[in-house]
């Protein structure tokens, strides 16, 4: 995922739990029924699992623009003096 | 949120504090409680004293009780037992619980049973002669989330004969 759909992740986690929340506990007061409130609950935890959680491609509409490796081995870096430190590269 | 597990975990997180908010709620249902109960007295089988001293008797009762006001969305069941309460001179209050039953939904609210004391009655001594005593149908409404509220009524002028039968 990229930034902005880190974002955008994160806030339809929240509406999409808050949402189910407001409606089960509606139904289920509408219904008297605890075990209905209850059962919409999960359900709606359920599908915003499968909508937030997995890596969609509609999370990464703005990718990161990482360095190819051949532009990165024509501008090496300086070396330093007296000790070397070596950075690995972030994945 | 950049991984599977940190948005898993985060999703999980809120969600269980969103329920424990729910519940709170939910918790707070209260209904307009007008519960009736009445009790009679319709025999008493017998009434010895036993081998190590102390007092029994065995009656037969008619519980007749409305609780059905009692239960919400929120209720899981309701306790009720009834227990004759008298005073002694060694004891200010004595309890006796001499029947209970565990009522799961509204429409088994609404009851009229009849029989013989599910529990002994022996009294702690030999007090029970021309005894008065008051039966109490105690409630407890017990939730499905949240605080357990108990009650009772009162019914007073009940009392056992002058002899042994």
């Amino acid at each position: 995922m990229d930034w902005q759909g880190q974002k955008l992740a994160e806030q339809l986690m929240q509406i999409l739990l808050l949402i189910a929340a407001v409606v089960a506990f509606v139904a289920g007061y509408t219904t008297a029924s605890f075990r209905t409130m209850m059962l919409i609950y999960a359900g709606g935890v359920g599908v915003t699992t499968l909508i937030t959680v997995p890596n969609w491609p509609f999370f990464n509409r703005h990718p990161l623009k990482w360095l190819d490796p051949s532009e990165a081995e024509k501008h090496p870096k300086p070396e330093v003096a007296v000790s070397s430190k070596k950075k690995s590269s972030k994945k | 949120m950049h991984s599977f597990g940190y948005r898993a975990n985060s999703l999980l997180t809120f969600a269980v504090t969103i329920l424990a908010f729910m519940c709170a709620i939910v918790s707070f249902s209260f209904s307009n409680q007008t519960p009736s109960a009445q009790i009679q007295i319709l025999n008493i089988n017998w009434f010895q004293k036993q081998p190590h001293g102390n007092d029994e008797v065995s009656l037969t009762l008619n519980i007749t009780a409305d609780l059905q006001s009692l239960f919400t969305w929120n209720t899981k069941q309701v306790f009720a037992f009834v227990a004759a309460e008298y005073k002694t001179s060694k004891n200010s209050l004595n309890q006796v619980s001499l029947w209970d039953a565990i009522i799961p939904e509204k429409e088994h609210a609404k009851f009229w049973i009849q029989i013989s004391n599910k529990y002994r009655f022996i009294d702690q001594g030999y007090n029970l002669r021309r005894k008065d005593f008051n039966l109490t149908l105690h409630w407890h409404v017990m939730p499905k989330t949240g605080k357990m509220f108990a009650d009772k009524i009162v019914m007073s002028g009940y009392s056992l004969p002058d002899a042994y039968r």
